[in-house]
């Protein structure tokens, strides 16, 4: 017997800042603006998606101590866009992706129980680390963290939002206006949490949301992010959006899960995808190449090359051959404020490997920087990217796609349009909201506050 | 902008859960248990915008009401538990499209980084109503919620702790302004030819260094529509006066006669002069709690029933007022005339006294020519008669 045909999970991230997203076409539109994300967020409701998702930075990136200039640069505050994309939507999910190092347990946790409530149950959480001093400036603790120490902070601060989430039971407030009685119970929000990097007491002022606390997302692929996955996230943000690589992390993490005792229904994988449509696949494929040559004009391939190679490379021509010189291995980095510079651990042979691609194909710099740099996941008619999107899912490459359009705030449009009728039409993505909060639409337990202290005592 | 003029006498309106009254959730009209919904607030400040005020505020803190000024209390027969201030705005703007939305925020615990990008993306999806009503604390369960610092038990509200704060406060507001500018309002180039998507010369650092934090910047957001969101505080005395004249657009005052509402105007004045921003506008409101009624012995009466259910009489930091829309607004144009430029109302019973405002006390002042007759203005600074900032680091 074949077993049941999986639903996919859909949702979509708004452009931000990264050279995927082509400022220059004549349909981009403003990155900052709140037209822009009610749009995208609009369309994205009107195909059904589970949510919309943000990405976060909080310290403008540079190259060579100058402010990267090349990309989109400028971004609204998560929870005040969100709390806002709330007035404009219905149904779709609201996940912000919020640093554990630059803020607090109880502020974030009132953020998320505020917008919880704000949005009849529809935020979520991407809970990303950080230890870096550069971003450490703009705050009032600095760049305290050691790089050790970030996954024990951000387990610790998750585990303490949790408690404070928790800390009420969902049922305190009577306000009954007859007897006068608001509050069932006095100590309603009381919590203690003594730990290692926190130790907070008192009472939380925010009642338990509807959602009882908000979708867990986690970012990171190191072994620690994948263990902190498999214990205490709802959803992984992945970056794993090919068949065979896919195949290989959802296998991995899923079978991470029993040791926590959980299903491996508890824990959705997510990765991040792009699509390029077309009337026909061949047209498709031009479009695809076109939009590449657009991400990766000639300055951004050299900024590109200088993220590896660790010096200016600005006297090279991008339509010319390689550097020939190695990569400066230092402390100091060119690049800061980038998550892509951290990718690159052993820069020398990386710069070998490119040198000898390169060679072999006879590309330019920026040719090299095209044909390695951002994957392009869906290319092909609508029917053709249903297909693939479907094959996939069902092959358990992942449990759907976080989608990320090059254009904004048009670039869903078309999607919503033309592909997402056709994977309704095979029976593999809603036609309709069945529930109201995000954790419906992702086939989520509702936390019980009630079970977690029955469970403790 | 058009050269209409701005009302002559300005209107907030306070809102905090039930209304300023603790046993305001008991009235019928309170609503109680849609006080964590959105659709509560949106209610709300559509009412305040249906009376043409200049903006609403809504009260904040970073922990449980209470009936002590310093502890929690462990009484649960008044409203307990809000949400984040600056949520519900933002929650709250894009249903509306005149009315400002200046959200409470306790600098004491918070990042002027993030309150910053915070405010400014208020400012964007409202496009140019947003504003800050800047808070301290000095509740020591408020700083046990962070764990980051302890802050003194304090005896009165003359303590080196409460200046210190205050100075903490002025810094905050520096930063944040000095973020908001961080960005020259044409940064964003989309330069084709170069590729360039921003003039990063347009970008400045803010290199803030002060006794109690440092920040790099530049902001992550753009400078918001407004140049610089309007900013408020409430003051009670000499120190927190001194925050308002050096950092704030609006100040919240709490005089009970004329006679102090002229004192604390001239003291707010020369500190202003004394901080050399003596030609920069800046608003002077009064702070009243109101019952209105078209009877006086009603509102009164109503106090009373109030006060009988909480079970004790009602006091607060501000004069409370109980009246007709005409005697108040013979209050107001009273005050007014003593330097105070406008009127921070806070409803007794959000659900009662609020739209007494909107339908009974404006009305009584548009006919007397002292209140708006629309909106005259896209942004809360044009509403207030307040110019758009240069920006402090563009080149002249």
């Amino acid at each position: 017997m074949s077993k049941p045909r999986k639903q996919i999970h859909l949702a979509a991230h708004f452009p931000g800042v990264n050279n995927t997203t082509v400022w220059s076409d004549p349909k981009a539109g403003s990155h900052i603006e709140f037209s822009s994300f009610a749009h995208f967020a609009r369309t994205a409701e009107r195909a059904k998606f589970d949510f919309l998702f943000l990405a976060e930075g909080l310290r403008l990136r540079e190259q060579g101590g100058k402010i990267y200039d090349l990309d989109v640069v400028g971004r609204p505050d998560t929870f005040t866009v969100l709390a806002a994309l709330a007035a404009v939507t219905d149904h779709l999910g609201l996940t912000g992706t919020i640093n554990s190092t630059f803020n607090e347990p109880y502020e974030v946790a009132r953020q998320f129980a505020s917008l919880d409530h704000l949005s009849g149950g529809r935020a979520a959480w991407n809970v990303v680390t950080s230890w870096d001093a550069f971003t450490g400036e703009n705050f009032r603790r600095g760049g305290f963290l050691p790089q050790d120490e970030r996954y024990s902070r951000a387990k610790e601060f998750l585990a303490t939002t949790t408690e404070l989430f928790d800390s009420w039971q969902g049922d305190e407030i009577l306000a009954d206006q007859a007897t006068g009685t608001f509050l069932r119970d006095a100590k309603a929000g009381a919590f203690v949490h003594e730990g290692r990097h926190f130790d907070i007491h008192g009472r939380f002022n925010v009642p338990r949301g509807p959602q009882g606390r908000p979708v867990i997302f986690q970012a990171g692929d190191s072994e620690e992010g994948r263990e902190f996955a498999a214990s205490s996230a709802d959803a992984i943000f992945s970056r794993y959006a090919q068949l065979e690589t896919g195949q290989a992390f959802y296998t991995d993490v899923k079978s991470r899960l029993a040791k926590y005792g959980r299903r491996s229904d508890d824990l959705l994988i997510l990765p991040a995808a792009t699509f390029v449509l077309g009337d026909t696949d061949a047209e498709a494929a031009e479009i695809a190449k076109d939009v590449r040559r657009r991400q990766v004009s000639g300055a951004t391939a050299l900024k590109h090359l200088e993220f590896v190679w660790n010096r200016d490379l600005s006297a090279y021509d991008p339509e010319g051959p390689l550097p020939d010189v190695d990569p400066l291995v230092s402390e100091e980095h060119i690049s800061r404020g980038r998550a892509q510079v951290r990718m690159y651990r052993d820069p020398v042979a990386v710069a070998r490997e490119w040198r000898e691609l390169a060679q072999a194909n006879n590309w330019s710099i920026r040719d090299l920087v095209i044909e390695t740099g951002n994957r392009q996941n869906f290319v092909g008619t609508p029917q053709t990217v249903a297909d693939t999107i479907d094959d996939y899912v069902q092959a358990d490459a992942s449990d759907g796609f976080i989608l990320v359009p090059h254009i904004t705030p048009t670039g869903l449009d078309e999607f919503a349009d033309k592909v997402v009728p056709l994977l309704q039409e095979k029976g593999v993505f809603r036609t309709e909201y069945e529930g109201t909060t995000l954790r419906d639409h992702l086939g989520l337990a509702h936390p019980d506050a009630k079970a977690a202290e029955r469970a403790a005592s | 902008m058009s050269s209409s003029p701005v009302s002559p006498l300005h209107l907030a309106v306070a809102l905090d859960g039930t209304g300023w009254h603790p046993a305001s959730w008991r009235e019928p009209v309170a609503r109680p248990r849609e006080l964590f919904t959105a659709g509560y607030w949106a209610d709300l400040v559509a009412e305040a915008e249906r009376g043409l005020l200049d903006f609403v505020t809504i009260e904040d803190g970073l922990g449980p009401q209470s009936s002590h000024f310093l502890d929690p209390d462990d009484r649960t027969d008044q409203v307990r538990g809000r949400l984040d201030a600056v949520l519900v705005a933002s929650r709250v703007a894009p249903l509306t499209r005149h009315i400002g939305l200046v959200p409470t925020a306790v600098v004491t615990h918070s990042e002027p980084f993030h309150l910053s990008k915070a405010i400014a993306t208020l400012d964007y999806v409202s496009t140019g109503r947003a504003g800050l009503r800047v808070q301290i604390s000095a509740r020591p369960t408020d700083a046990a919620h962070f764990g980051r610092r302890t802050i003194a038990r304090i005896d009165d509200h003359h303590s080196p702790v409460v200046t210190d704060l205050f100075d903490e406060a002025a810094d905050y507001v520096e930063v944040v302004r000095r973020l908001w500018d961080s960005w020259e309002d044409d940064a964003e180039i989309r330069d084709v030819a170069t590729g360039r998507f921003i003039d990063r010369d347009k970008l400045h650092y803010i290199d803030f260094e002060g006794r109690h934090f440092s920040v790099k910047g530049p902001s992550i957001t753009p400078r918001p529509p407004q140049g610089q969101p309007l900013v408020t505080a409430l003051a009670h005395a000499t120190v927190p006066y001194r925050l308002v004249a050096r950092a704030a657009d609006v100040g919240h005052v709490t005089p009970h006669d004329a006679d102090q509402a002229r004192a604390i105007v001239a003291e707010i004045r020369a500190e202003q002069e004394a901080a050399g921003r003596a030609a920069e506008p800046l608003h002077v409101f009064g702070d009243l709690v109101v019952f209105l009624d078209d009877d006086p012995a009603e509102a009164a009466a109503r106090r009373d029933r109030l006060d009988t259910l909480a079970g004790e009489a009602y006091t607060s930091d501000a004069r409370i007022f109980t009246g007709t829309p005409a005697q108040l607004a013979d209050l107001l144009q009273e005050w007014g005339e003593a330097g105070l430029t406008g009127f921070r109302l806070r409803p007794a019973v959000a659900g009662h006294d609020l739209p007494a405002l909107t339908r009974g006390l404006v009305p009584e002042l548009q006919r007397r020519g002292a209140f708006r007759r629309s909106y005259e203005a896209d942004t809360l600074r044009g509403l207030l008669g307040l110019t758009r900032p240069a920006n402090r680091y563009a080149a002249a």
